[in-house]
């Protein structure tokens, strides 16, 4: 789940799915004096799933900022196609522009909640396309504090949600909601996400590791508004409390609706990017 | 000093005793702020280069020390679906452990194949349980071939495993996150034996090895040590006879102690692992100076004297050379202001202070005591027939001293000569007794897999993405493989074996592309595609920085001494420089900055010591008014360390870092009886008596009391012998050995020295 990524890439659904979801969710806050914390937890999920539904593709640049302990930066730059795909895990295609020496060197990635995501690489100096089988989903992406898992899409499958309290973040009144992952190779026990009232958008997000200590924060930070209801972080911030090395994800321009479709993610077109 | 002052003890001991006590409380007080520091930093200035080079390479990498878990199946089998399985559990719940941040084990070993244009990415043993033969066969067969396994977390047999689990530990001291961290892993090895009871189970790892220092030393503070305290009182009241006076010193023990620490804490200072001795070395001095003032009194009272009487006599007796010892020690334990090493500076500046409490307390609170509490003594007529034991010990001395003294110079330099045949060498696994868990786990280990040691060598190229260029990948790989020639060297693990298995695999593991990307793009395309198919915890940061600019390569060392070790990095230092003389090398490791402690410390602590010795005679020019008796003591001074050093010599001959403090636990004792032996024998001297009466007056006046100091602190550091912590066992053997040899010197060698080398000087 996670943030940066999925705020880039979101589900389908619009209209009728929309607007049962927004119904039930309707239904659901009337009943809250009767629900359990798990019920409220899932339904405020689903409303922040909901709210995000119907972007249909993007396409970003973006920069990591990479810093160690001793402070050092190094930055890495990207560009990033997403397509949100119904009932599953979006697609994804990041191109890497920088270290030059892995300049053209694409990703490509469809997310599944249950079951292990399809990945390829293509890897322009041997120009061929590699696909990887592997059930990891926790490594770091890039050498950053965010792990390959944070960056992927946000689906309700991935997570077992409760609902812990109200608090204020920054000003603004939240749900605090723990989420659980399903996936035994998730390298998280749990997530504590702060989610505000107003527009259900994680504002922070506490990762615990496996033995539940506290391992890492994220920040989503100068959010701004596309196409009048998709909320996208400009910058996030990812800081890691055990080593105190830290990345940042930099949007420097992000579009929607450019008229991808599910040619541009597959094997045959990671050859021809530019 | 004044003995009118001094007086005041014997005429208003009461108010003595409130004023002192009150004192006391407040300096004692002072140990609140107290707190214990076992943090590698205190031993380094800020600026030292192993200390810098420790802390660049924990910037830029991931921090690798831990606790290792050795497997042994009884069956010698590790490829087996039970010792499998067993490794597969035992590794999950390991990343349960406090502060882990790495778990590498056999079985999540990333296993990297290829199948056409997949590449596969998984964990070494998936599923244990059901393996098939055939699945265990190439299990080993990957296993066994894998540089970064063998030697590592699998022996060369195939019959032990090694689960490794690094941990992330804050800065400053370590005791409390080392306990924890230890406990839960022995917890959950208990289970997993309990679950596997073919299979035993061995603990090592830095962590394991800070926890046994830890246990140990805090075993032997809570047994030995007390025990120790308690044989030098029971000793000493069986000697002196007399529980008032022995109860007196114990309080004088006590207080000295008390107060030292207190200022020390009211100063700000810290405890570590060198200043945990000061208590020790303050007793010494608090022993001797009580029993010198007892021992007179006694001898006054039996003389017929009344107590006030005695105990004013011996005052005025005993103050300049109690004084004197306590000066000229406080000033030599200064001396160690100028040690490299910021925590002996410490110790020497709170063991002057405490050796100046002992003697100000001897002064002032003993004698109100003894005051206070019932004495009796009868008194004995005077019988010249009647000599003691040491009286006709010094005659026999004063008889045969032209015999002696060739035995002397014998002796003297045959001691010069084994004392060097000690080795100036720290092996930290050998500070445990061989029947303690931990060095049988560390022995175990080293048999079947590798040393516990580790070293690390950082090459920082200087350029983002600098390890990808081809000319720097070869300069790692020919490290890799003259690291893997080095005898010392069990395992090496480098990231160039990574590229070359990735270059293998991404040929469709063609044997012939193991071997190194021939360009910069190829060797970082394949290393970011590896990056993106790791699991959680399993990152390239124990070999790469975040700029891929530096790698590190990791070495396990065969468990050796201090010497060999900071060698061997000379050795690869030289090694580097000649054959890539355009990159940079560091090499860092905790067992490295040990290393570099023990040779600065047991330089520093040696040296300065003796450097003491040598200014306590200088001072005893002055002190003792007399150039000669000054230069003389430098016989009594450092003859005992030289003899004392010798018998250590043919004993054993290694000298480590807790044996270097012993010369510095003994010095005080040393100068004592010199002191002691030489003032009598100068008042004799000023007062008309010739070398031998003076000699025989020496004996007389001071003998006894030597004597008893010498047995009570000799018995007292033999206890520590007992102790299976080496470290201390050692150095309560020594300390006894140089103890009881600063005796035999003061009354053997001594004598006929005076007597031959101050003939003529009656008539000055």
């Amino acid at each position: 789940m996670k943030l940066a990524h999925s705020m880039i890439h979101k589900l389908p659904k619009l209209g009728f799915k929309l607007f049962i979801t927004t119904i039930m969710f309707v239904i659901t806050l009337g009943l809250a004096h009767g629900q359990t914390a798990q019920e409220k937890g899932l339904a405020i999920a689903k409303e922040r799933k909901a709210r995000d539904l119907g972007w249909g593709d993007s396409v970003a640049e973006m920069s990591m900022i990479l810093r160690n302990a001793n402070g050092d930066e190094a930055e890495r730059k990207m560009r990033m196609k997403s397509l949100e795909i119904k009932d599953d895990g979006d697609k994804g295609l990041t191109i890497f522009d920088q270290p030059l020496d892995v300049k053209g060197t694409a990703f490509l990635n469809f997310s599944h909640a249950l079951k292990p995501d399809d990945q390829w690489m293509y890897l322009p100096k041997l120009s061929k396309v590699k696909r990887i089988r592997s059930k990891n989903k926790s490594g770091p992406f890039m050498g950053s504090e965010f792990s390959y898992e944070d960056m992927s899409s946000f689906e309700l499958e991935k997570f077992k949600f409760k609902y812990l309290k109200d608090d204020k973040f920054e000003g603004q009144n939240c749900f605090v909601i723990e989420q659980v992952p399903t996936d035994k190779n998730s390298g998280y026990s749990k997530q504590l996400v702060w989610v505000d009232k107003k527009h259900y958008r994680a504002l922070k997000v506490e990762f615990y590791d496996r033995k539940n200590s506290f391992l890492k924060e994220l920040l989503n930070l100068e959010f701004e508004l596309y196409l009048d209801k998709y909320w996208r972080p400009m910058r996030v911030e990812m800081f890691n409390e055990q080593t105190s090395k830290s990345t940042d994800l930099v949007t420097h321009s992000i579009e929607f609706k450019t008229g991808l479709n599910d040619n541009d993610f597959n094997q045959g077109s990671l050859k021809n990017l530019r | 000093m004044n003995t009118t002052w001094l007086s005041l003890s014997v005429n208003r001991p009461k108010i003595v005793l409130c004023i002192g006590f009150l004192l006391i409380f407040v300096a004692a007080f002072g140990a609140k702020n107290l707190y214990f520091r076992g943090d590698y930093k205190v031993f380094f200035e800020e600026d030292n280069p192993q200390r810098l080079a420790f802390e660049s390479m924990q910037a830029h990498f991931s921090k690798n020390d831990g606790v290792s878990i050795i497997i042994a199946p009884h069956s010698g089998k590790v490829f087996s679906v039970q010792t499998l399985s067993l490794i597969q559990e035992l590794t999950e719940a390991a990343e349960q452990t406090p502060y882990s941040s790495r778990i590498d084990s056999l079985s999540n070993f990333q296993h990297t194949w290829a199948e056409e244009d997949d590449m596969i990415v998984e964990d070494l043993v998936e599923d244990a349980s059901t393996l098939l033969p055939g699945d265990l066969d190439k299990i080993q067969k990957i296993a066994l071939q894998e540089p970064n396994l063998l030697h590592r977390l699998i022996s060369p047999k195939g019959d032990v495993a090694v689960i490794n689990i690094s941990v992330n530990l804050p800065d400053g001291d370590q005791t409390p996150e080392v306990i924890k961290i230890t406990d839960s892993v022995m917890a959950m090895t208990d289970k997993f034996k309990a679950n596997y009871p073919e299979h035993d189970f061995y603990h090592t790892g830095v962590v394991l090895m800070n926890y046994s220092f830890f246990s140990f030393a805090s075993n032997d503070f809570e047994s030995i040590v007390p025990l120790m305290f308690l044989t030098i009182i029971l000793i000493m009241w069986i000697l002196l006879k007399t529980l008032s006076g022995t109860l007196a010193t114990l309080l004088i023990i006590i207080t000295s102690i008390a107060a030292t620490m207190g200022v020390g804490g009211w100063f700000g200072m810290f405890l570590s692992t060198a200043t945990v001795n000061v208590p020790t070395m303050v007793m010494t001095l608090a022993v001797a100076d009580c029993i010198h003032i007892i021992s007179s009194m006694l001898f006054g009272m039996r003389a017929g004297k009344n107590k006030k009487e005695a105990l004013l006599y011996s005052l005025d007796l005993n103050k300049m050379p109690i004084f004197i010892t306590s000066a000229t020690t406080s000033i030599g334990f200064l001396t160690l202001n100028f040690a490299e090493v910021p925590i002996l500076a410490d110790l020497g500046n709170l063991t002057a202070v405490g050796v100046l409490f002992a003697c100000l307390f001897s002064l002032t609170i003993l004698p109100a005591l003894i005051m206070l509490l019932p004495i009796k003594v009868k008194a004995q007529a005077p019988n010249s027939r009647d000599l003691g034991h040491i009286e006709r010990f010094g005659e026999w001395v004063i008889r045969h001293h032209k015999r002696i003294l060739p035995f002397t110079l014998i002796i003297t330099v045959l001691a010069v000569v084994f004392s060097f045949k000690n080795n100036l060498d720290d092996v930290p696994t050998d500070y445990f007794h061989e029947s303690t868990q931990f060095r049988q786990a560390t022995e175990f280990q080293e048999q079947h897999v590798s040393g516990m040691t580790s070293m690390d060598f950082a090459i920082y190229t200087g350029e983002d993405s600098g390890v990808n260029q081809p000319h720097n990948l070869k300069v790692i790989e020919d490290f890799s493989i003259w690291l893997r020639q080095q005898p010392e060297i069990d395992h090496v693990s480098t990231v160039t074996d990574t590229y070359k298995r990735l270059n293998k695999n991404m040929h469709a593991d063609d044997l012939s592309y193991y071997k190194l990307p021939n360009d910069r793009e190829t060797a970082a395309q394949f290393m970011l595609l590896y990056e993106m198919s790791l699991p959680y915890g399993l990152d390239l940061n124990n070999h790469l920085d975040m700029k891929k600019s530096a790698t590190r390569i990791m070495t396990m060392v065969k468990n050796m001494g201090s010497k060999e070790l900071v060698e061997l990095e000379l050795r690869a230092q030289t090694w580097f420089s000649q054959n890539a003389p355009n990159l940079q090398l560091s090499a860092a490791s905790p067992g490295l900055m040990f290393a570099h402690i023990s040779e600065i410390n047991m330089a520093s602590m040696l040296k300065g010591t003796v450097v003491a010795l040598l200014l306590i005679s200088g001072l005893l020019i002055f002190a003792l008014k007399s150039f000669k008796l000054g230069a003389i003591s430098l016989l009594p001074n450092l003859l005992p360390a030289c003899i004392g050093f010798g018998i250590w010599g043919i004993y054993s001959g290694q000298v480590n870092l807790g044996l270097s403090i012993v010369l510095s636990m003994t010095l005080g004792i040393i100068v004592d009886d010199t002191v002691h032996f030489l003032s009598k024998y100068r008042h004799a001297r000023i007062n008309g008596c010739d070398a031998q009466e003076s000699v025989r007056y020496a004996f007389a006046s001071v003998g006894r009391a030597l004597w008893i100091t010498t047995l009570v602190l000799a018995t007292g550091f033999s206890i520590l012998m007992l102790s299976p912590f080496a470290l201390n066992s050692e150095m309560g053997m020594l300390t006894g050995i140089i103890i009881l040899v600063a005796l035999a010197v003061d009354f053997l060698f001594l004598p006929p020295f005076l007597m031959v080398f101050d003939k003529k000087t009656k008539q000055e």
